[in-house]
């Protein structure tokens, strides 16, 4: 160990351009060490956060499914509290949502419009025919003109709005009956006051 | 969630990779580049890491064919872009904006360059009023270059 | 029985390693020669047991034993051979083992290659090159174990991904490892040296060829992963800025930075503790570019699935790893400045410059890679940083580095002649003036153009430059050329292909950047369609029979003025197993442009399908350049003073200094 009396004889202001990496090291290794908490405690890392929380909805008027009511547009969601459930019949997780959506529509709780997307009407309505249609309105948007506008990744995606008509919550994936208890229920009950 | 995330990766992994299709292109060439353009700058929200000209996503797609449309109505290349962002968020941006929370990313190179810089010039400075003297054996084959009336490289 | 002793083997594996990483270090810090000549037979010993265990892994992958989980999972007994094999690195598991063989490869080959290093310094390196194996068999042993049995044995695996089932890509991972894992060499030896508390001209000659090896299987590497992208995907890309590539490029510019400066080091003793932190660095970035994509941390289209509990398993290796490196060197880095001085203008001046710029490049890379994280975790904002940044900012950093690296190599050492170097640069100016102005004469004046015009006015003088250069050198203009060309060391020959090889791709990327043309259209058979003066006529699609897929296969015939070139036949390939559909693009090269086709779905019942042309100028020069660059370091490699382990440290400082050694480098 021939410089080690050298080492001590340096000062520290000249030593502490060699501490640099270290510290930049430590800094990297604590953001990594806080990102994989998170992912740890839940964080999805591919889920891309919505921008539209707490903006209006965006405008759109689509067409319904044959045979079934009227169209589905922005204007006539104000008024009331309402959930928008973006769906498809090709859609694997929709079928493991799907139950629960019925038990929505049962409780009465708040009316659950369907976008019926990039699908073909036929196979929407076999679909609904064969699990049950939990659904008020559905608009059909077969070139995912209102998924875009809603930012819309992957099915299923549910959106809450509240009467004015402002997006409130945004839910990424199939919605799960604790999900429906612990957060969507009791938001739809603060915004309904 | 983890379901979820397996059917997205599954989606993305079992479609064959068909970037801009015949049918989404526009007659007129001039709109056609612009669109090319577009799509190159927008990030494929579905899979990861590519942009929605190259992506053979469904939703890449749609996104193709909106931008044109909205091309084809009039608007220009940054209100596309714009309206993608204010759906997606800046995620869908591939050059990122500058903007508070990439400060560091745009000036980040400058600022290292300059320090490294400043520290390569402070070394330089040091060694530029006396270099080492030459050796004598390098000396030796100056002379003898001199003499020789040839330079080595 | 044989899986289990691979196992077995790996464990014993773990053992040696922990044996190797402490008695030769304790050994060397009280001179007692006994512990410190544990290290060799320790390196060889481990060597053995792991590629036992590699070996009883291919085993299972080629008999098509299924109870070995990984074989199932990845394996199916329809495969080919080649890809029964490569399908043992093309997961998680699998490519651990790999990367731990290569490691061992590395360690043994300095237990059998460095008789002539001191013992305390050969002793000290191989105990931490011991560590990292500790680290690395840990990880595999106890979170990622590849041995596991699943009972009863299932009848048939389920299959590859037919993406990876393909030449190049199973060369590319081999190839690739020997490149990241061989910078731990320089890691190893950096760390001993600090430990020593001494660097020298010794030092960095017994540094630089591992270096040297490593930069040269790193950069096959890129270009092979490169190429694989450019011929699979489909549409003719070979660069996507993927955190996956940016893994493996951030480490070759720093390798690239670590290999020049260890120049400095060699000739002239300076640099040192920069050199030093370089090698640090570019093993860490190594580690961080094989491992991040396993973490979670990062995603990736090509990244294989992550898991938490790795996750947290890699960041600990990583910070003991890198940290306890980087602490040592803020301990002792300080004592070993000093060293040569030297005039701005000088050779040494050269090579600052570029170490200056390359490792900005690299910083540039790092930080656009890993800035969406950072702005995740510190403000929850997911933004992404694309290719339009990377290009934006990388482009202009590697433009002085062209510059410099035509003058550089004129300069001497110590005190350079700027002017006289200038003044030997007019047949370079005057090329890359030419060949600017031919470019914007023929392909016109649009901004493409003239981006276009420059990378190539670039290329040519920094080609012309390197060529000159060596003519010079040689004095190929009188008599005796062949003994001097002879004369000359090889790492000089090597200097001026690599340099050569980097104005070739500089050429490959302008004009793939530039002048691509492409044409999309649905096809009917018998239509003709026409792209850079070449016809395409189509002529229908054919189902074939591969050996684990069925395709459809189109027929294309190119001709030019009506006579006929080349017939291409590209597939749209379904797998069995995974049931999958892939692309397998056909090319035509001619010595300067690729013609590369597609074919899309099918359209209609008339036999019309989707057809993709695409017209790329210049990109074979990107493999020619990737070929050059590599084989450039190969030649250095065979340079006598760089045969592993020749130096002796008796006399360094009186060879660093002779002026033809000097001006050879």
């Amino acid at each position: 160990m021939s410089g080690q009396d050298a080492s001590q004889a340096t000062p520290l202001v000249r030593r502490w351009p060699y501490l640099l990496p270290l510290v930049l090291i430590l800094a990297l290794g604590g953001v990594f060490t806080k990102r994989l908490v998170d992912v740890e405690q839940g964080l999805n890392p591919n889920v891309i956060p919505t921008v539209l929380l707490d903006t209006p909805l965006p405008s759109f008027d689509l067409a319904p499914l044959p045979g079934r009511g009227t169209s589905l547009k922005s204007d006539d969601l104000k008024g009331e509290v309402s959930l928008i459930n973006v769906w498809g019949s090709w859609c694997i997780a929709c079928l493991v949502e799907h139950p629960v959506l019925l038990d929505i529509a049962a409780s009465g709780e708040v009316p659950i419009h369907g976008i019926a997307w990039r699908d073909e009407p036929d196979r929407s309505l076999a679909w609904l025919a064969e699990r049950g249609d939990p659904y008020a309105k559905i608009g059909q948007d077969p070139r995912s003109k209102a998924a875009i506008a809603f930012g819309v990744v992957a099915a299923p995606e549910t959106f809450l709005v509240d009467k004015q008509g402002i997006i409130r919550y945004k839910q990424t994936g199939p919605i799960t009956a604790e999900d429906w208890r612990n957060k969507i229920k009791p938001l739809i009950e603060q915004l309904k006051k | 969630m983890k379901t979820f995330a397996i059917l997205i990766a599954a989606l993305c992994v079992s479609a064959p990779a068909w970037a801009v299709e015949p049918q989404e292109m526009l007659k007129d060439p001039a709109l056609e580049v612009r669109a090319r353009a577009i799509s190159k700058e927008l990030r494929c929200v579905q899979c990861q890491n590519e942009t929605i000209d190259e992506s053979g996503a469904q939703i890449a797609r749609d996104m193709r064919i909106l931008v044109r449309e909205r091309l084809q109505a009039g608007e220009n290349d940054d209100q596309i872009i714009a309206y993608m962002v204010s759906r997606y968020g800046d995620y869908v941006r591939l050059r990122p904006r500058f903007m508070n929370s990439t400060l560091a990313l745009w000036i980040g190179p400058f600022v290292i360059l300059l320090a490294g810089g400043f520290v390569v010039a402070s070394r330089l400075r040091k060694g530029g009023k006396n270099p080492d003297p030459l050796t004598p054996e390098e000396q030796a084959t100056i002379a003898s270059l001199i003499e020789h009336g040839e330079r080595t490289p | 029985m044989i899986i289990e002793i691979g196992h077995f083997a790996l464990a014993l594996a773990l053992v040696v390693a922990l044996i190797q990483s402490v008695v030769p270090l304790v050994g060397a810090s009280r001179n007692n020669a006994a512990w410190m000549a544990v290290a060799s037979p320790a390196a060889l010993v481990q060597l053995a047991l792991i590629l036992t265990a590699f070996a009883t892994l291919i085993h299972a992958f080629l008999v098509s034993d299924f109870s070995v989980t990984l074989a199932y999972q990845h394996s199916h007994t329809a495969k080919p051979l080649l890809y029964k094999i490569s399908g043992v690195w093309g997961n998680h598991e699998g490519s651990l083992v790999l990367w731990v063989s290569i490691l061992a490869i590395f360690g043994a080959s300095v237990a059998v290659f460095g008789g002539n290093l001191p013992p305390a310094l050969r002793a000290r390196a191989l105990a931490v090159q011991g560590m990292i194996g500790v680290g690395f068999l840990a990880f595999l042993l106890f979170t990622s174990n590849p041995f596991l049995r699943i009972l009863p044995a299932p009848e048939e695996g389920m299959g590859l991904n037919p993406a990876l089932q393909d030449p190049g890509l199973a060369m590319h991972p081999p190839i690739l490892y020997m490149g990241y894992v061989g910078f731990s060499m320089a890691f190893s030896f950096a760390v001993a040296a600090l430990i020593e508390g001494r660097v020298d001209a010794a030092w960095a000659r017994w540094v630089r060829p591992w270096t040297l090896a490593a930069w040269m299987f790193l950069t096959t590497g890129i270009g092979l992963g490169s190429w694989w992208a450019y011929y699979t995907l489909g549409w003719g890309g070979w660069w996507y800025w993927d955190p996956v590539e940016n893994a493996s490029f951030i480490p070759w510019l720093t390798g690239t930075a670590l290999l020049h400066s260890a120049i400095v080091v060699e000739k002239r003793e300076a640099l040192k503790s920069w050199t030093i932190l370089l090698a640090i660095i570019t093993f860490s970035l190594a580690l961080l570019g094989t491992f991040i994509v396993r973490s979670g941390l990062l995603t990736s289209v090509h990244s294989f699935a992550s898991d938490p509990t790795r996750g947290i398993f890699i960041l600990v290796l990583l910070a003991v790893a890198i940290g306890g490196s980087l602490i040592l060197y803020a301990v002792r880095a300080p004592q070993m400045e000093g060293g040569g001085l030297f005039a701005p203008i000088s050779r040494e001046g050269g090579l600052l410059i570029n170490n200056l710029l390359l490792s900005t490049a690299a910083a540039t890379v790092l930080l656009g890679t890993l800035y969406p994280l950072f702005t995740e975790v510190l403000s929850e904002n997911k933004i992404s940083v694309g290719p339009p940044y990377f290009n934006g900012v990388f482009v202009p950093l590697m433009i002085p580095l062209i510059i410099v690296m035509a003058i550089g190599p004129r300069l001497a050492w110590k005190r350079g002649d700027l002017a006289g170097a200038l003044s030997r640069l007019k047949f370079a100016a005057a090329a890359a003036v030419a060949m600017g102005a031919v470019s914007l004469l023929i392909n016109g004046v649009r901004a493409v153009d003239i981006a276009g015009a420059g990378g190539l006015a670039m290329a040519a003088w920094l080609a012309v430059a390197s060529l000159s250069e060596w003519v010079d050198r040689v004095k190929i203009t009188r008599a005796g050329t062949w003994q001097r060309i002879s004369n000359l060391p090889r790492s000089a020959h090597g200097m001026t292909m690599a340099h050569i090889g980097m104005a070739v791709l500089i050429a490959g990327v302008s004009g793939a950047a530039a002048w691509k043309q492409e044409r999309i259209q649905t096809q009917s058979p018998g239509q003709t369609v026409e792209i850079a003066g070449y016809t395409m006529a189509f002529s229908g699609v054919n189902m074939v029979k591969g050996p684990n897929y069925d395709a459809g296969q189109a027929t294309i015939v190119v001709s030019r003025n009506g006579r006929e070139i080349a017939t291409l036949h590209p597939e749209l390939r379904s797998y069995k197993q995974p049931p999958q559909q892939t692309t397998f693009t056909s090319i035509h090269t001619t010595f300067f442009a690729d013609l590369y086709v597609a074919i899309g779905e099918a359209q209609g019942a008339e036999g019309a399908f989707v057809t993709r042309y695409y017209y790329q100028p210049l990109v074979p020069f990107l493999w020619y350049g990737v070929l050059l660059m590599a084989l450039g370091g190969l030649v250095s490699l065979t340079d006598r003073k760089h045969r592993v382990g020749a130096p002796r440290r008796a006399a360094p400082t009186v060879t660093a200094s002779v002026p033809q050694t000097a001006a050879a480098e």
